[in-house]
């Protein structure tokens, strides 16, 4: 009881250890992106110098910059990340709110795929090292997180789309059918880090003397394997997990733009193309809580599976 | 020659790694026997085959070794056993206890899981029963408040603590048979006499046989009643203590002994050692393989010396010391 209660403890001093992490990063992407070259309203064709200084005052980009910046974290202190510059008539937090969960979906979908088909290829290839089943799972693992996704997606749409028929080439109406190509290409590298990843430290755990102690119990291999290898093994695994899953459903710009999927990863290319600075300020941030959070999740899973850590934390 | 009263019998046991470099020859043509109840230590240095010996006949093995010969235990050979054969045995009639407690417990998982586990498993019985016999164990090996240290984890135990728990942990389901693999040696001096009195008092208990593994000659004589002397892979002596303290047949057993420091002796004659090293397993050499460091070899030992045995039932592998 007294570990579980200094567990709520160090929790919620990671939580507010967020604020001042989100600020620095708040303040770094403010000032890069105003330091970039270029305006949000400047286009080939020169605007009216009148106009001009009305959309400047419209959006306060008149006002000096520490005061467009200490106006800009008050705002975002009430979760508000302003009006698009581009996408007029938006919000920044109506386009996130519409698009992340489009990419949530695939990315959540994609990190699962991946996770399961990972560590179940990187265990099978662990418990036959050496073999030729070996040998293939790790050729093909070098070979999925090798060829990048641009050659995967078009492969796939050929085969899967055009040439058989099977399911929609692009497109998306929040069916299952529209989901599978995304997915799969999405998680094709993850699951090839994630079986690399597995095999090399279920071998590592495999040697380890309390492995040996469990076989000479005389356990059998599988209750040795799942009892007392698995844990150790996945360590390395769910630590890769935090990041990776926080990249995945944010969006990829790659696999939005071929299956022309309306998520999020598009707006941090759009976004910054555009000096769209809300938009920039928008996702930066999200993408950085994120992070932050993901990475806070997977310590505490960490915790929960290494009792060491568990331990120490109490202290 | 198969005797009924022997628990286990070693015959022509021979022990092989392959490696990138050629084969070690770990273990080469032994043969030792234990009878039921039975103390048996082996010594010899490190890389003598002890350790090797054992994990052949537990069937653990690193991958690239191979065992030959026969290991009858009860009159079945555990070499020639499946997995899933030695798995009836392992672990029930068979307990190995680990030279490093350190790292031989499961960090994952709660003592209590990994002790009941065995019996769960080898006498089916069920959580409570099998918890509350770990308990027992645990209190037998002298664990203070079991119930409460039974639920933590092993890095919340002491070097001594978690050996005895692996010596718990090997006595759960009262095997014929324990394997303790330099237990005592990761230990400091005043928990290795613990731990040795601990397993000689449950060995009078439980009538367990028990095969000793350790290069420390002073646990040995507080265990064991019969020393197997392993050199290079070979048994090179094999005697009652007594014989083996007292009357050395082998020149190597008499170095092992000489370096054995002494409180009675005069400080300024520093500590004795054997001179050299032990040969490479890669290319064992023909004919004795201590002649390279015996003070005593001379031309017959290029010819590989007989096991020499008298009505004591004391064996050495040597020319010397010749029985009428």
């Amino acid at each position: 009881m007294i570990q579980d209660s200094g567990m709520l403890k160090h929790s919620l001093q990671r939580l507010l250890g967020l604020i001042p992490t989100l600020l620095m990063l708040v303040t770094v992407a403010f000032f890069l992106i105003r330091v970039a070259p270029g305006g949000p309203f400047d286009s080939e064709k020169l605007l009216p110098p009148e106009v001009e200084a009305n959309l400047s005052a419209r959006y306060h980009l008149d006002e000096p910059v520490l005061q467009q910046y200490f106006r800009y974290v008050g705002q975002i202190a009430a979760l508000d990340f302003g009006p698009s510059y581009h996408y007029k008539d938006w919000t920044v937090n109506e386009l996130i709110a519409q698009s992340f969960p489009v990419s949530l979906t695939v990315g959540l979908s994609a990190m699962v795929l991946a996770f399961f088909v990972g560590t179940l290829l990187g265990i099978a290839a662990a418990l036959r090292q050496n073999t030729r089943t070996d040998y293939s799972l790790m050729g093909f693992a070098m070979l999925g997180m090798s060829v990048p996704n641009f050659v995967i997606a078009p492969v796939l749409i050929l085969l899967l789309a055009v040439y058989a028929g099977w399911l929609p080439a692009g497109g998306w109406d929040w069916s299952i059918a529209y989901m599978v190509l995304p997915v799969i290409t999405l998680s094709l590298p993850a699951i090839a880090y994630i079986a690399r990843l597995t095999r090399g430290s279920m071998i590592e755990v495999l040697n380890s003397n309390f492995i040996r102690t469990a076989r000479a119990k005389g356990l059998p291999e599988s209750t040795v394997i799942r009892r007392h290898a698995l844990r150790p093994a996945l360590l390395p695994v769910i630590s890769f997990l935090g990041p990776a899953t926080a990249a995945m459903i944010s969006g990829s710009v790659v696999i939005e733009r071929i299956f022309s999927i309306p998520g999020l990863g598009s707006y941090f290319v759009q976004g910054a193309l555009n000096r769209d600075y809300t938009l920039v300020m928008g996702v930066v941030i999200f993408y950085g809580f994120l992070i932050i959070i993901l990475n806070f999740l997977v310590d505490l899973v960490y915790a929960w599976l290494n009792p060491k850590i568990r331990y120490d934390e109490k202290r | 020659m198969d005797n009924p009263a022997n628990l286990l019998e070693i015959k022509d046991l021979n022990v092989g790694f392959d490696t990138p470099d050629g084969k070690v020859h770990a273990v080469n043509c032994l043969n030792v026997s234990i009878k039921a109840g039975d103390a048996l230590a082996i010594v010899g240095e490190s890389g003598s085959g002890k350790t090797q010996t054992v994990m052949s006949i537990m069937g653990l093995l690193a991958e690239n070794g191979h065992a030959s010969g026969q290991a009858l235990f009860k009159g079945k050979d555990l070499l020639q056993m499946t997995t899933s054969e030695l798995n009836q045995h392992r672990g029930r009639e068979i307990a190995m206890i680990f030279q490093d407690p350190m790292t031989s417990l499961n960090p994952y998982l709660r003592i209590d899981k990994q002790m009941t586990e065995v019996v769960m498993h080898h006498q089916g019985l069920n959580k409570t029963e099998a918890r509350a016999h770990a308990v027992e164990m645990l209190r037998a090996v002298r664990i203070p408040d079991p119930e409460r240290r039974i639920r933590q984890y092993p890095h919340e135990f002491s070097g001594g603590m978690r050996q005895r728990v692996m010596v718990a942990m090997g006595l759960l389901c009262a095997p014929d048979l324990l394997i303790a693999d330099e237990p005592t040696t990761a230990l400091d001096v005043t928990v290795q006499a613990q731990i040795s009195h601990l397993m000689s008092a449950l060995r009078r208990q439980s009538n367990t046989a028990i095969i000793l593994i350790t290069h420390d000659l002073g646990v040995v004589a507080g265990l064991a009643e019969r020393v197997l002397v392993m050199y290079a892979g070979e048994a090179v002596e094999c005697g009652s203590v007594e014989q083996i303290y007292y009357d050395p047949k082998h020149p190597y057993t008499q170095g092992l002994l000489a370096s054995v420091p002494r409180l009675d002796k005069p400080e300024e004659d520093g500590l004795n050692s054997i001179p050299g090293n032990p040969p490479n397993l890669l290319a064992l050499p023909e004919g004795c393989k201590f002649r390279d460091r015996c003070p005593k070899a001379h031309e017959a030992c290029s010819e590989k010396p007989p096991m020499q045995l008298d009505e004591q039932k004391h064996a050495w592998r040597c020319f010397l010391g010749e029985t009428a």
